[in-house]
């Protein structure tokens, strides 16, 4: 390496392959001094102008704010602060065009100005050099410095380096055609910019600083060649002017003769490079205190007036510098932010000026004209000749045009620097790196959705595994519970007494099951054997009685189920007490439910236990309820029954579905007696409804299992709201299920037809609270409204929730028989 | 007699050449079948269940027992294309279409959090945990682990649950041929 500094101190330069001479045009802006600009309306300031995270935001909507105050607050690598470019009031926080090829819209601060400017309290310290190093870089990182020339890389990430830096080689080359804001900056500003440097050797402490600047702009090249003097550590270097010198990796060959290693950055080689306009701001930031507020922007091509360097403030609106320049657009208006090689088109003169913005390019159509057809590549070579990497563009472009993005990588797609060279000899007019711009993006979303893919499986893989280990720790309790009562039950002799008082117990009631078993083979009906049973006054007995009139109903049943229903019809019009009626007709039903699934289904296990279940529960209710409330629990389990029952019987018995609708109601007309009207109607309505439905549901769908799914949930909302449970509730209770009915119904009588638009006209029916039933319906019209009536608020949220919930239950059957 | 030792010398040989083939075979033991690894490796890992496995792996598993390689909607035809080159199978259309489709557009799921009424169905249908909630407090969906499957929608019993289309950010904006003027001075 110290041969090597000795070589480029004795002024020798090496060349990179290939480059190009495009027009320069730089003589439009480099006559005139750097302006300075009036305030803008607003300004657009984009939370994350450089490469990395973007930092938190830390002012609200409404703050008032003061020039250089900062706006977000760095907290986590990568990430850098924006600051207000004038005081003003917030206004606006919200996604707003930024500069970016995309033209998608990304987080912005908006600030409006109070036309004072006045500064924030600034922190200069000249004397820098009694800072430590991390302070130093601190006071670069809360400044908000990123390179200005173009990537927006945070300065303070590149000058903390770990790697021990023999070069810093500070570019001011600006090969880019039109754009002068860097040779304006030297030739104004030498002697900031040197000190700025000075801030960098001292935090890189390198054995030289090589100033590179083309050949084109002897003007600067004076100037800091007249700052530099007597700083015997510093070089000032005019290299040949040739596209893309000015490219980080090309300006290391040209200076060093060296090459950057594929996917490798220059710290590897000891080199470090800087922008000139990154070390006036970093000399603005340290030696004055001021965040990087503004830089200079070229304002150039054949649609401005007055092409000029101007001092823009980040945020600036494109229209307001354009419009400062005497913009003129033209019939086809085309305005590029950067230059004419590497820039991009904007989608909208909103668009602000960002950190890395060096020139706002407004060409005609004659200097730079718009892209025309694009031909055939004609395999001439030119493209290969061009290129400052030394690549193959042309096999780059058929691999990234044919999607062959392994290919195109084996050629080593990722170490183009997109300089545009290869395009710009092209006589095919091929948009080459625009291809390779595409081929790039997809490599690299396709890594990122391989990455979330593999994040995925983790999560799966873990998921898994927790569920079975959860799995295995439950069975592993339940064993242990099991164990451990068991033991307990040994240790203990008066539980063991417990349970065989229990066996006793059980045994007793067999008994007594036995004993009416007997007296039913000489009293046929089960009404009967109800009021026998109520004839006895203890609840002991009415225990018994209720096992027998269940198993005398299962006999029967069993003979001949429908011969049972006529019974119930004609028996309950004598004026045994409610209580006994009702439990006889509950039980009844419930045999006959048994006995039909057992004849109808393959498997009767399950309704024996629902069976089961509903006679416990039959127990827990009906102590100390009124007569009242039992007779309509009843009735409701008799439908209930005789619903399921149907189910299962079979479905291609649409008749039998049709009998026991009518059976209902006649059995709810018997029972009406003893109750008060309202509540008899609005249950009657109830059980109507859920006969109908069931009754639908079997002559539409082919399908029994869903309603049967449906009635066991209905069952179960019955359980839980029935009891102890205020007429009125019963009442909301009827409505609901009465919706709920209908809906399933339609539901499934439209499955086969058009579901969809009949369930929306459903669904806007339950919504409102008012219901207007079906014209099918019509004969209950009249009782639901009264019922409606009487509604509290608190019902009317109740049946609500419950519409809801029978909305999105029929849906979902709609959608499953779809 | 020269019969006897070109026996025995190729006896021997067999038996070094055994022992080392022996030995290999304990010394680099594959684990797994690597076909399965390299196919769930192309799988895009949304764990969705569409081609009717229980995720990704299994499905891996089928194509490597001979199942067709055109059953992986959120793949698209690029896996399908990947899945033939691993295969050596053709090329078939995306099961239960006919000829191209749309390139799947990647989702994430949003739950409307005013609406959702606590019910945990939609994290118990998750296959990657992306839904954090609690039961009777609202859910939501972490959007970066969130591999749009699709298999929370179902159960929700409110319909809270939206399947949104991923915003283009310029982080993951792709450039359009046409977007930029190309011919440069």
């Amino acid at each position: 390496m110290d041969s090597l500094i000795e070589k480029i101190k004795s002024g020798y330069l090496w060349d990179f392959p290939g480059g190009v001479f495009p027009p320069e045009r730089k003589k439009l802006s480099n006559h005139s001094p750097i302006k300075q600009l009036p305030l803008a309306d607003e300004y657009i300031i984009p939370v994350k102008q450089h490469i990395g995270h973007p930092a938190n935001i830390v002012v609200q909507i409404g703050d008032s704010v003061l020039k250089g105050q900062a706006l977000t607050q760095v907290q986590g690598p990568m990430e850098l602060p924006v600051h207000a470019p004038t005081s003003g009031e917030i206004i606006a926080i919200e996604p707003r065009i930024s500069a970016h090829p995309s033209g998608l819209e990304e987080l912005a601060i908006v600030l409006k100005p109070d036309s004072l400017d006045n500064w924030c309290e600034k922190s200069p310290t000249p004397n820098y050099f009694t800072l430590s190093k991390v302070e130093l870089l601190d006071k670069l990182k809360q400044a908000g410095i990123s390179g200005l020339g173009g990537a927006s890389f945070p300065t303070y990430v590149k000058q903390s380096n770990s790697q021990p830096i023999e070069l810093l080689i500070i570019n001011g080359v600006e090969c880019e055609p039109y754009i002068t804001a860097d040779d304006m900056l030297m030739r104004e500003h030498a002697n900031e910019i040197v000190s700025g440097i000075e801030i960098f050797t001292h935090l890189l402490q390198p054995k030289l600083v090589v100033i590179a600047i083309e050949n084109n702009k002897p003007e600067a090249i004076a100037a800091i060649e007249a700052a530099c003097s007597g700083k015997t550590k510093f070089v000032v270097r005019a290299i040949p002017t040739k596209y893309p010198a000015g490219g980080e990796k090309q300006l290391i060959q040209v200076i060093t003769g060296q090459e950057v290693p594929s996917r490798g950055i220059t710290a590897d080689l000891g080199i470090i490079s800087q922008n000139i306009g990154t070390a006036y701001a970093a000399y603005k930031a340290i030696v004055q205190g001021e965040p990087l507020i503004e830089r200079v922007v070229t304002v150039t091509g054949e649609q401005v007036n007055s092409a000029q360097n101007v001092w823009a403030r980040i945020g600036t609106p494109v229209q307001f510098l354009l419009d400062n320049q005497g913009y003129k657009p033209l019939k086809k208006p085309r305005v590029i932010m950067g230059g004419p090689m590497m820039g991009f088109a904007l989608h909208s003169l909103a668009t602000p000026v960002a950190k890395m913005t060096n020139c706002i390019l407004a060409p005609s159509d004659k200097a730079l004209p718009a892209p025309e057809n694009e031909q055939a590549c004609i395999r001439c070579g030119y493209c290969a000749d061009a290129c400052p990497a030394s690549l193959l563009p042309q096999q780059l472009y058929w691999h990234s045009k044919a999607k062959e993005y392994d290919k195109a990588q084996d050629y080593k797609l990722f170490d183009c620097i997109e300089c545009g060279a290869c395009a710009y000899v092209c006589p095919s007019e091929i948009p080459l790196v625009q291809y390779y711009r595409i081929a790039k993006a997809d490599i690299k979303t396709e890594q990122l959705e391989h990455e979330k893919a593999e994040k995925a499986k983790e999560r799966f893989n873990a998921r898994n595994e927790r569920l079975e280990r959860e799995k295995q720790e439950r069975l592993d309790k339940h064993q242990q519970a099991a164990e451990s009562r068991k033991k307990a039950m040994a240790k203990d002799q008066g539980a063991q007494d417990k349970v065989a008082a229990a066996l006793a117990r059980v045994q007793a009631k067999k008994q007594a099951k036995e004993t009416p078993e007997q007296q039913e083979t000489t009293n046929k009906t089960a009404q009967n054997v109800a009021d026998s049973a109520v004839s006895q006054d203890t609840s002991a007995k009415a225990t018994a009685a209720a096992a027998i009139a269940r198993a005398k109903a299962k006999k029967a049943a069993q003979a001949k189920a429908e011969q049972l229903a006529k019974d119930t019809d004609k028996t309950p019009t004598t004026e045994d007490s409610a209580q006994a009626k009702a439990k006889a007709i509950a039980e009844k039903i419930k045999a006959k439910r048994q006995a039909e699934a057992q004849a109808g289904s393959d498997a009767p296990a399950e309704p024996d236990n629902a069976a089961v279940k509903t006679e416990s529960d039959n127990k827990d209710t009906e102590q100390g309820l009124t007569p009242a409330q039992i007779k309509a629990k009843a009735i409701a389990e008799k439908i209930k029954a005789k619903r399921q029952a149907e189910t299962q019987a079979g479905s291609d018995a649409p008749a039998e579905a049709d009998t026991v609708a009518g059976k209902t109601e006649s059995d709810n007309k018997d029972t009406e007696q003893g109750l008060t009207p309202a509540q008899i109607k609005a249950k009657a309505i109830a059980d109507k409804i859920k006969a109908k439905r069931q009754a639908e549901a079997q002559t539409g769908s082919d399908v029994p299992a869903d309603p049967d799914n449906a009635a066991g949930k209905t069952e179960s909302d019955n359980k839980d709201t029935e009891q102890s449970l205020t007429p009125a509730q019963i009442k909301a209770k009827a409505i609901a299920d009465k919706i709920k009915a209908k809906r399933q119904a339609e539901a499934q009588a439209g499955s086969n037809e058009q579901a969809e638009p009949e369930n929306l006209a459903n669904q806007t029916e339950t919504a409102s609270p008012k219901n207007e039933p079906e014209p099918s319906a019509a004969t209950d019209v009249k009782s639901t409204e009264t019922a409606e009536n009487e509604l509290t608020e608190a019902e009317i949220r109740q049946q609500r929730v419950k519409a809801a919930i029978a909305k999105a239950k029929a849906k979902k059957q709609a959608l499953g028989d779809k | 007699m020269i019969l006897l030792y070109s026996l025995l010398a190729l006896g021997i040989i067999a038996l070094i050449f055994g022992a080392i083939l022996g030995y290999a075979n304990i010394r680099f033991k594959v684990e797994s079948d690597p076909l399965v690894d390299q196919i769930d490796e192309i799988l895009p890992q949304t764990q969705c269940g569409q081609c009717g496995y229980p995720g990704c792996k299994p499905y891996a598993e089928a194509i490597a027992n001979g199942d067709d390689i055109n059953k992986c909607p959120p793949g698209g035809d690029a896996t399908i294309k990947k899945l033939a080159d691993l295969t050596g199978k053709e090329v078939k259309p995306l099961a239960g279409t006919e000829g191209e489709v749309a390139e799947p557009v990647k989702k994430v799921a949003y739950i409307r959090e005013a609406e959702c009424i606590g019910c945990t169905k939609c994290i118990q249908a998750c296959p990657v945990d992306a839904i954090v909630g609690a039961a009777k407090h609202m859910h939501t969906v972490i959007t970066d682990e969130c591999t749009g499957c699709d298999l929370c929608v179902e159960p929700c019993p409110v319909d809270c649950i939206d399947m949104i289309p991923v915003a283009t950010k310029p982080e993951n904006w792709r450039w359009q041929l046409n977007a930029i003027p190309v011919k440069q001075l």
